[in-house]
């Protein structure tokens, strides 16, 4: 007896590298489990208005450049007329609206779909950022000085510094120097100032504070401070720390949001929606993004795609006449005759699909009469029965599209050389087994077909063959270990019953 | 209730398909020793080496050209047999028993033209009959003239001798008798009845009709309880010799009782079938089992049958077909 050990190790392995591999694709690259998952995006659309002047116009705008905690998923631009590109610059995306002339009001849209995900965080710096230098005008300077020594008195590092000077700025009545600075400056750009007077590298952000179904909205100030090796966001309005769940981040200052040549009166405002995706198709567009993603069906051209559903499909109509063949002991004619019958199903549905095939075959099976007695050789008569289904086929397609089936069409999809085999072995087993054979086999052969239909038009096992090919590795597992199967097959349970009695 | 429990087959010791085909053929029969079984022809001229004695060979075609000639070749013989060489199953045999002046007279007694000859040869040379639809030849047998102490019990058609050869050792048996619904073919399934056989006596101990227990045969009405097969000893050893002719440790031998010859070689059977369980009332199980345990196997085909006999006989008592 040769030893087992190997063989279930390897069916184990194949289960393990086929569940595993699922897993972790499903974890790193989210691609559902289920057909028909979806993940909630928000859909983020600005919109921006201004006056043309009848000249050439120049629009640009800064894009969000992966935000911290959120994932760009797609983005379009919306303008009649418009050009519409965008521009990577220094490592800033921009979106650039242009066209030869236009006169009086203009709308532009750009529309972008961003996903959240909490793994998503900022690249730290390359190289670290330096405080500026600031010059304030006359007595400005000297009230800046004493308000940072106020707070720099109650606090020991950048993040308390940074709280001390929004509660100082921030207070009800606010102090003499505090009410002279405010003149002339928000409080985010005035925090701004002053922190990089102290030495610490500071700029001012905008976010989008995202709730569903809001129109007209602006961007909200953020000041962020460079500590500790990272930006540090801070609300100047309250002083607390961190970016809020729920806020974009748009724009970051250094570069202008929106830039208008040829235009005036410029304003941006953005809606809010929540809507849900498809889980599988974020998956896809980020697949590029991942390691396993290289490796991917996804990277090939959508025709190739397409063919490789169908490929992936096989391995479970196999899987089907393994399983009618051994465990239940169903009787076919042509060992996967029904898998491609089956593959030919899916092209026309099911009963459609089942009458043309009796049809064809009984039609075959007349014609097949006359052909023996012409004594022909088998090759011979193989390839006439061939040209006789094409012939069959042409005129129930023809026939049934002049009685309004559009089914008669899709015929054509059945395999032509099967069917004449078929055909062929129909027949001698008619000669000589007799037409209750034929009805076995036939009979056995439709309902194999059937069964691989069903599994492989389900929604969940095409989603599965195509999204987790390494699934097939669990299949084959299966397949291996119903080929070792030595148990009794459901038929025969049937077969030796009257045994059984008698004893 | 219409399906048995697997606990209560397994109890009855019935070998399924499956565990025939993973635990016995693909353990016992070496896949490259097929072809000595597959093709009728070797199986011919090998057991004519090892002097197992088979019906004589009139001739092979085995190209297109010679079926023309066929009708000078088959002049000298009033009835013969057409086999394809590769066939499986009992698949493609057309028994010739005589002539109606230029046409043929089949076994069931139907008339058919030498142009519904040829083309039946030329079906078998283009492979419709063999595994895999594998081009193939034809062989010209002589008919076997079979034993009067037969008679009544097939409806045309030879009664054949189904011994199981398990490790040399006959371990199961069983008389096929056509009948008019197996067109004088002696396959089970194709409605042949299958008599089971007492390895010790060659005395039925049972028989039946498509899974049916029968006591008469259907078209002759022939009592079936009162055969017991002349010559069983030879045959026994016939059938054992095959297994040192082959080395293939699971078989399934085909032989007929010749008036002249006696015991004869029909053809051997790598993949024999289960129905013998059935026409014995009993599972193979247990005995392929006995056989696997035993530590010291026995040399001699005369051995291994008196070993056999002793230990799957059956006593008179246990005679189902009685009742």
């Amino acid at each position: 007896m040769i030893s087992r050990v190997p063989f279930y190790t390897i069916v184990v392995l194949f289960i393990l590298a086929g569940l595993g591999l699922a897993i972790a694709r499903h974890a790193q690259m989210e691609i559902p489990f289920l057909p028909g998952a979806e993940r909630p995006v928000w859909l983020v659309e600005a919109r921006i208005d201004f006056n043309a002047k009848n000249e050439p116009v120049l629009v640009s705008m800064d894009l969000p450049d992966s935000p911290p905690g959120f994932r760009l998923f797609t983005e379009q631009a919306a303008s009649p007329g418009y050009g519409f590109s965008v521009i990577r610059h220094d490592g800033n995306r921009r979106g650039e609206w242009s066209i030869r002339r236009a006169v009086g009001p203009q709308t532009l849209y750009y529309k972008a779909q961003f996903l959240q995900a909490s793994d998503i965080e900022e690249l730290p710096e390359q190289t670290p950022p330096e405080a500026q230098t600031i010059d304030w005008d006359g007595p400005q300077g000297t009230a800046a000085t004493q308000l940072l020594a106020q707070a720099q008195q109650r606090s020991s590092t950048p993040q308390s510094l940074t709280r001390e000077l929004i509660k100082l700025l921030n207070q009800p009545e606010p102090g003499q120097n505090a009410a002279l600075l405010l003149q002339g400056h928000t409080e985010a750009d005035l925090l701004v100032k002053l922190l990089n007077q102290a030495g610490l590298p500071a700029r001012e952000s905008q976010g989008l504070y995202l709730e569903d179904a809001r129109r007209r909205q602006s961007l909200s100030s953020f000041v962020e401070v460079y500590a500790d090796n990272r930006w540090l966001v801070f609300d100047p309005k309250t002083g607390e720390q961190g970016l809020p769940d729920n806020v974009l981040m748009w724009h970051k200052k250094g570069v202008s949001l929106l830039d208008v040549n040829g235009g005036s009166g410029s304003n941006v405002s953005f809606s809010i929606i929540r809507q849900t995706v498809p889980a599988l198709q974020l998956a896809r567009a980020q697949a590029e993004e991942h390691g396993f993603g290289q490796f991917s069906i996804y990277q090939l051209p959508i025709e190739e795609q397409s063919m490789f559903k169908l490929l992936l499909l096989l391995p479970i109509g196999a899987a089907a006449v393994v399983f009618m063949r051994i465990i239940v002991g169903v009787k076919t004619s042509g060992t996967f005759m029904p898998v491609l019958i089956a593959v030919a199903f899916l092209q026309t549905s099911l009963l459609p699909g089942i009458v043309s095939f009796i049809t064809v075959v009984a039609l075959g099976l007349l014609l097949r009469g006359y052909l023996s007695r012409l004594n022909l050789l088998l090759v011979a008569r193989i390839a006439t029965l061939v040209i006789l289904v094409v012939f069959i086929i042409a005129i129930m397609s023809i026939v049934g599209y002049q009685l309004g089936f559009n089914t008669g069409m899709t015929i054509t999809f059945f395999p032509m050389i099967i069917m004449a085999w078929t055909i062929e072995r129909m027949s001698i087993l008619w000669e000589e087994d007799g037409p209750k054979e034929v009805l076995k086999q036939g009979g056995g052969s439709l309902l194999v077909a059937i069964l691989a239909f069903l599994a492989m038009e389900s929604k969940l096992v095409s989603h599965l063959t195509f999204n987790f090919p390494e699934l097939h590795f669990v299949l084959l597992a299966m397949i291996l270990l119903m080929g070792q199967y030595k148990g009794y097959k459901l038929t025969e349970l049937k077969r030796f019953k009257a045994m059984v009695d008698r004893a | 209730m219409k399906w048995a429990s697997p606990f209560a087959l397994k109890r009855a010791g019935i070998l399924g398909m499956n565990r025939r085909n993973v635990a016995y053929i693909g353990q016992y029969n070496k896949r490259s020793l097929y072809p000595l079984v597959d093709n009728k022809l070797k199986t011919k001229l090998l057991a004519e080496k090892h002097q197992v004695t088979v019906p004589r060979l009139l001739g092979v075609v085995q190209q297109q050209h010679e079926i023309e000639h066929v009708a000078e070749l088959v002049t000298n013989f009033a009835s013969f047999a057409i086999k394809p060489a590769k066939g499986s199953g009992g698949k493609g045999i057309l028994v010739i028993t005589g002539r109606d002046g230029d046409d043929f007279v089949k076994a069931s007694g139907s008339v058919i033209s030498q142009e519904d000859v040829k083309r039946h040869m030329t079906n078998i040379l283009a492979g419709l009959y063999s595994l895999g639809g594998k081009p193939d030849v034809a062989i010209i047998e002589e008919l076997i003239e079979f034993d009067d102490r037969f008679d009544g019990f097939s409806f045309q058609g030879v009664p054949d001798i189904r011994i199981i050869i398990f490790q040399g050792y006959p371990v199961m048996a069983m008389l096929r008798c056509a009948t008019r619904a197996s067109d004088g073919k002696a396959n089970l399934h194709q409605g042949a009845v299958g008599v089971g056989l007492d390895i010790a006596t060659g005395r039925c101990l049972n028989a039946v009709q498509f899974g049916e227990v029968v006591s008469q045969h259907p078209d002759t009405g022939k009592a079936l309880n009162q055969i017991t097969i002349p010559y069983w000893t030879e045959m026994l050893e016939l059938a054992s010799t095959c297994y040192d002719m082959t080395s293939l440790g699971y078989i399934g031998t085909d032989l007929v009782l010749d008036k002249n010859k006696g015991p004869l070689l029909l053809e051997l059977n790598a993949r024999p079938g289960l129905s013998i369980q059935v026409a014995n009332g009993c599972g193979l199980l247990p005995r392929l089992k006995h056989i696997e345990k035993m530590k010291k196997r026995h040399h001699s085909p005369a051995e291994r049958v008196a070993y056999a006999k002793a230990a799957f006989g059956q006593p008179l008592a246990g005679n189902t077909a009685s009742e």
